[in-house]
């Protein structure tokens, strides 16, 4: 056996150590993105749920500009963190549309009284069929879809004050 | 007041992160026919639970997993194929969400690091026993 060959065990042994570590010390990212960023939002058409708004359907989001689309609940907690930035991009020009999770018109009317109503049209997905078909894994959820109906961004979590902008600029209402 | 909030914890609700809305029926109801139903209970325990991430949706008491029964169930009674169902989940969430991960770039060495290691091991057991056969180098 060749004299350098003794070493092979060992530098294995280091490079394994090593992958371990590296692997060990990156923080952990245990957020799970859909697969249709970049991809056409698949076709639904969810009923109303809120009196005096409309539902929401894939058509929605076929003609003129980018628009949100927010997967919400009324009994989600990070929901009512996010609504006044909600409603800030509201402000700022971008539409939003809303599909409510496992809820109830009375629950949804009242979510929507206490804490603002930034949107357009509110669909009832009582069976999270909508949300597994758009790739949503939990509630708060936010997508920026093109006008021609491309999903552009999934912002998976609350939205903070510091997200804000970036999801203007990815609806094309901030240079 | 330590006792006043004390006593204040037992009015506290808990912080939910659960639907108070009952989950949809097939959620936690088999199938009538049973060979569909062990298609679906053999497909839903290879499907990763998205929010608990430990778990495949059959384990798991998730609002998430009782959706994702509810959807496995409906497309086996409407026909389709577990595969089909499993193709259309990963499209949308990726390899992540099957616990039988595809053959891809990503997995390969997955596969074939077992064969690779295996030769390896023959190699070296060869030689070894050949030398010994011919009376050792050492």
């Amino acid at each position: 056996m060749k004299r350098w060959t003794l070493w092979l065990p060992l530098l294995a042994f280091v490079a394994v150590v090593l992958v371990a570590a590296l692997a060990l010390m990156a923080p952990g990212d245990r957020t799970v993105r859909s697969a249709l960023v970049g991809k056409p939002l698949p076709q639904f058409a969810l009923a109303p749920l809120v009196a005096g708004k409309p539902g929401v359907a894939t058509s929605d989001f076929s003609h003129g500009g980018p628009r949100l689309l927010n997967v919400f609940a009324s009994w989600c907690i990070p929901c009512e963190a996010e609504a006044p930035q909600l409603l800030r991009l509201k402000q700022l020009g971008v539409p939003i549309d809303a599909v409510a999770v496992h809820d109830t018109r009375e629950a949804v009317t009242n979510f929507l009284r206490r804490n603002g109503d930034p949107y357009r049209g509110v669909g009832d997905d009582p069976a999270s069929a909508v949300q597994l078909a758009i790739g949503s894994s939990g509630v708060p959820e936010t997508f920026v879809v093109a006008g021609d109906g491309t999903i552009l961004m999934q912002h998976v979590g609350a939205i903070r004050d510091e997200d804000v902008l970036a999801i203007a600029h990815a609806a094309g209402v901030v240079g | 007041m330590r006792r006043l909030l004390f006593l204040l914890l037992f009015v506290a609700s808990p912080a939910v992160a659960d639907s108070p809305q009952p989950p949809p029926p097939l959620a936690y109801t088999q199938l009538p026919d049973a060979g569909q139903e062990a298609r679906a209970k053999a497909l839903m325990e290879t499907l990763r639970c998205l929010v608990c991430q430990g778990q495949s949706i059959a384990d798991s008491d998730a609002d998430m997993a009782a959706s994702m029964r509810a959807l496995v169930r409906e497309r086996i009674a409407a026909g389709e194929s577990p595969g089909a169902i499993r193709a259309w989940l990963v499209a949308r969430y990726g390899d992540y969400v099957t616990y039988d991960p595809p053959l891809s770039p990503l997995t390969w060495p997955l596969w074939l690091a077992p064969l690779l290691l295996l030769g390896l091991g023959v190699m070296l057991a060869r030689g070894s026993f050949r030398r010994r056969g011919s009376g050792g180098s050492r």
